[in-house]
């Protein structure tokens, strides 16, 4: 990615060269994690569990434990009946979980396993649950991995029981860090509202040290509250490409209203936030929030000389670029680069949209896309910052533009997980970085003559 | 500290009993010096146990492949399999005459990133397009493609594809049938990317033996830098290093891995394979060596010397060794202070349960479990037990290499090692050439060999004997640290490296005891959680 790469303009067709997307299981094993009580279970060679455990334990820094079928060529042959029986009845016995979240691999697709037959026709420990969602890792991303999963947490486990709706919002808070949810969390809290966030990973893959170890620790959406979702008034589904097959599966199945809203990155998609909370719980905003939103504004004032007009290329997943690159226009910078690795039309409407309406007329936005392309049209026309994942790090390194690392996964840096970057506090955390990263690019490159101590 | 029958059937006790029939095979606990005891391995992992195992494509690419740092190596399937092996193996390479910066290739990540239509129409002509570009845009000198799961099933010929890629580009284009499914874990693949590698590119160099006394490393994948370390001391004795394979290797080395006199194998499972076959088809003798601790180097160094008909080399390594050992022994104290007396677990790759051993006695400690996720019983009884192991089904589906002596280039061991047939016999009485003792034989009473080793298993038995440190992997760290017992991962080096050789005992060393002493450890309860002085109840 360094030397390597072509000096002149080069396109290629096919496959992808860095991809800037990982597969499906990887998703849905994360957002199984949400779940109170719950081991994550891969369907297929264990090679692909080991994978996903290892990427997600390097991006959260914490335990991360999910069993597999573990195929070998008998079971690609006859299928898989067998060995995801003989797990079910292992898993139950050994590692007791409340819940038991399959979801499938390339392999197990591919010969064409039919697990939910496979789930009916084993023995699953009365009071005990076993949901599933196919993830073929030839189609979507981790992010659509994740969507499905949640969506199976829908249709396995919620319930309307025909009552009256309880004044409760449901929260999918989409594919985001455990730091994120507690945040999202939190400002609904504050407004009084009563809510039910699934998946909710908080105290699970941030959970504290406290020497006494628990297989499963306290954090997660317990099924009672998945189930007592159908119930609820409205479901907030924050994020179009991570959180709206479940929600409109909620709709469906248990007639909850679906608001679709961006995951709240920035001020205008936590400003919907809060108003989505707000009309749908029948509550005010309180105070302490509207001097949250105010010290943002105070902030993007007092700093816009260090970031307005600078061109930056953005990258990671769909539900974080798309409102992420509204802030970084609300900013007064300039994506002139929007990228994604996973596909979908809407992708590309939603990003041109708010690029026209900014004005910016000189950009490139792809979904579907790869780091190469991204790294060939830098090189075509420099930009000043890179704000995506570790693997931006590369590219970073050979054109010589700071990054400042945002979304999923972040690999060599800590903390991340646990530090919103949704809500009023997320955007002074986004602009704190993004501020910094270009001072001290100005401090290291300035003369000694310009070099300045106030800036 | 040893364990008792009670305890470890207390272990077991939360096994449905045929898994617990199963697992008792895999668990050993060493009987005394004399004991000769039998370990289960490589066998199938029991479906809904919790295994650290991974599979075939990440032995093949993940391990021994992916080094390799001037070939593109295209994965061809969904994309996840490519990505989850870029750049997480922290396998150092630089640019060197061999391969100048712009046809290094091991930042990267090719996939053909298969959709739901190919699954159905076949993915060859993708593949061939993918490879027809990425030979545009980067000009590689070769090409791997490794098959992911789905491939196999789908039956796209990926043999074809290379060799007509192969015939249109004028390089070579290998293909590794490795579908993640075959064989029972990492070992398969391991298995077949030897075996391509020696049938296809071994002995394609025309190089002649440069310089004096010429070896090779094998099995050292240059993580942290290793290989380096090993290099350094090596040509500072007098040694020309030939090839490391994988680590940091070039193709055009790879090649010309024929061209030195003795082999040197670092990790026995990954790549035993090269090494024996190599024996057979250019009489290159072999010597199992371990450079991870300071004893373990010296007495490794000491052996690779006597290899050749030279006294001055024996002296020379002895000057070194003298030389290192008094450069590092001074910093070393302050560390052995804080580590003497102290106990670990040891759960990691093909030989390094075994390698770090030594390393830890070095430093005054004792390692009471040890395993593997991935080894065959050789590995922990040594090669001796090889003829008795009955190949099953998963074993069988990994193809034999079968070969012959090279008819121009074979030469019996002592003319390698440019000395005479008597010396050669008597050479082979004091040097356990072509053999590897295996973990058993290093290990003592009590302690305990574990082979697919899971997560239940090492809870109960950190819960029982509460080792001052853990080596492991990425996934078991931090589940480790939840119990209270600091993790070093021995895969990834927790990104500090070298801890081969000399100056790698010292780094290891400082990271060992850092991890022990680091202040949080003893700040784990909040003050209000402890009885007030005055007595009462704690706040939380």
């Amino acid at each position: 990615m360094l030397e390597c790469m072509p000096k002149q303009q080069v396109e290629h067709t096919v496959g992808k060269i860095n991809p800037a997307k990982t597969c499906q299981p990887i998703g849905a094993m994360y957002a199984s994690l949400g779940i109170h009580g719950c081991l994550p279970h891969s369907h297929g060679s264990q090679g692909c569990c080991a994978y996903h455990r290892m990427h997600l334990s390097r991006h959260f820094r914490d335990a991360v434990l999910a069993t597999s079928s573990s195929f070998t060529e008998g079971a690609s042959v006859f299928g898989g009946a067998a060995n995801l029986k003989t797990s079910i009845k292992n898993v139950f016995e050994i590692y007791q979980p409340e819940v038991m979240a399959v979801h499938t691999t390339c392999l197990s697709e591919t010969i064409g396993d039919d697990v939910p037959t496979m789930i009916r026709q084993s023995e699953v420990p009365e009071g005990k649950y076993v949901i599933h969602a196919n993830t073929p890792s030839y189609k979507g991303s981790h992010v659509t991995g994740f969507s499905n999963m949640c969506k199976a947490m829908v249709t396995y486990l919620a319930q309307y029981d025909g009552g009256m709706r309880k004044e409760r919002v449901n929260i999918l808070p989409g594919f985001v860090n455990p730091g994120d949810m507690r945040e999202m969390k939190r400002i609904a809290q504050e407004m009084g509202v009563d809510f039910i966030m699934y998946p909710d990973t908080t105290d699970v893959l941030d959970s504290p040290l406290t020497s006494k170890y628990e297989m499963y620790p306290k954090g997660g959406a317990t099924v009672a509250q998945i189930k007592d979702s159908g119930n609820s008034k409205a479901t907030l589904s924050l994020g179009a490409w991570s959180s709206d097959a479940a929600g409109v599966a909620l709709q469906e199945k248990c007639g909850v209203a679906c608001i679709p809203l961006h995951i709240p990155i920035g001020l205008k998609a936590t400003d919907e936030y809060i108003m989505a909370l707000r009309n749908t719980a029948g509550v005010k905003v309180p105070s302490t929030l509207t001097v949250e939103r105010g010290q943002v504004i105070d902030t993007l004032i007092d700093t816009h000389f260090h970031y307005q007009g600078k061109k930056v290329a953005v990258f990671g997943d769909p539900d974080t670029v798309v409102p992420l690159t509204e802030f970084l226009i609300t900013m007064g910078m300039k994506p002139v680069y929007v990228m994604t690795g996973t596909p979908g039309a809407a992708f590309e409407d939603q990003t041109c949209k708010m690029l026209d309406e900014a004005n910016i007329t000189e950009r490139k936005i792809k979904a579907e896309g790869d780091l190469f392309d991204l790294q060939m049209w830098i090189k075509e026309a420099k930009v000043d910052l890179l704000v995506g994942t570790s693997y931006g790090k590369y590219i970073a390194r050979a054109e010589d533009i700071p990054l400042v690392r945002v979304g999923f996964p972040i690999l060599d840096r800590a903390v991340h997980p646990l530090m919103p970057i949704v809500g009023y506090r997320g955007c002074l955390r986004l602009i704190e970085q993004i501020s910094n990263a270009l001072l001290d690019r100005r401090d290291r490159d300035s003369l000694d003559e310009d070099y300045e101590l106030v800036m | 500290m040893t364990i008792s029958d009670i305890e470890l059937e207390q272990m077991y006790s939360r096994y449905p009993d045929k898994v617990k029939k199963n697992r008792k095979k895999h668990i050993v606990v060493k009987e005394g010096p004399e004991a000769v005891q039998k370990i289960e391995a490589n066998t199938r992992t029991i479906p809904g146990i919790l295994t650290q195992r991974g599979c075939c494509y990440a032995g093949c690419k993940g391990v021994v492949l992916g080094p390799i740092k001037d070939m593109a190596h295209i994965v061809h399937g969904p994309v996840g399999c490519s990505y989850y092996a870029w750049g997480t193996r922290r396998n150092k390479a630089k640019a060197d005459e061999n391969t100048p910066p712009e046809k290094m290739f091991s930042t990267m990540a090719f996939t053909t990133d298969m959709q739901e239509s190919d699954i159905v129409f076949g993915g060859e002509k993708k593949l061939m397009t993918m490879i027809d570009e990425v030979v545009k845009i980067f000009h590689p000198r070769a090409i791997t493609i490794c098959a992911t799961c789905p491939i196999g099933l789908i039956g796209d010929d990926i043999g074809a594809v290379a060799k007509a890629a192969e015939a249109k580009h004028g390089i070579q284009v290998l293909s590794f049938n490795c579908e993640g499914y075959k064989g029972v874990s990492q070992s398969g693949g391991h298995h077949i990317a030897n075996n391509n590698l020696m049938e296809h590119v071994i002995g394609r160099g025309t190089r002649d033996k440069v310089g004096k006394h010429v070896v090779n490393i094998l099995g050292e994948y240059n993580i942290g830098g290793d290989g380096w370390e090993l290099e350094r001391i090596l040509k500072d004795i007098g040694y020309t290093v030939n090839c490391v394979l994988t680590g940091d290797s070039s193709y055009l080395d790879i090649q010309n891995l024929h061209a030195a006199q003795l082999n040197l194998v670092q990790c026995h499972r990954s790549i035993n394979y090269i090494a024996e076959m190599m024996e057979t088809k250019y009489g290159t003798p072999w010597l199992k060596v371990n450079f991870i601790g300071i004893e373990a180097t010296i007495e490794s160094l000491r052996q690779v010397a006597q290899c050749f008909d030279d006294e001055e080399l024996v002296q020379r390594t002895e000057e070194i060794i003298a030389r290192e050992v008094a450069r590092i022994t001074p910093s070393l104290e302050q560390y052995r202070k804080i580590c003497t007396g102290k106990t670990a677990f040891t759960l990691v790759g093909g030989s390094r349960s075994h390698h770090y051993q030594y390393l830890l006695r070095d430093l005054g400690m004792e390692v009471v479990v040890a395993g593997y996720e991935f080894a065959h019983r050789d590995d922990y009884e040594g090669r001796e037990v090889i003829p008795t192991i009955v190949a099953d089904a998963d074993q069988k589906n990994i193809p034999e290499l079968h070969l012959e002596p090279d008819k121009e280039l074979f030469e019996e061991g002592h003319i390698h090692l440019s000395m005479s047939q008597e010396k050669f016999e008597e050479l082979k009485k004091r040097v356990p050439l072509s053999y590897y003792g295996g973990m058993y034989k290093c290990m003592k009473e009590g302690q305990i060999m574990l082979d697919d080793f899971n997560h239940h298993e090492i809870e109960s038995l950190i819960e029982m004997l509460k080792p001052d440190i853990f080596f492991s992997g990425v996934r078991d760290k931090y589940v480790t640290h939840k119990m209270g017992v600091p993790a070093k991962q021995l895969h990834s080096y927790d990104y500090s490296g070298p801890y081969a050789g000399f100056s790698g005992a010292l780094v290891f060393a400082r990271d060992v005891t850092n991890a022990m002493t680091t202040p949080a450890w003893k700040m784990l309860d909040a003050p209000w959680d402890a009885p007030a002085a005055s007595g009462g109840a704690p706040d939380a």
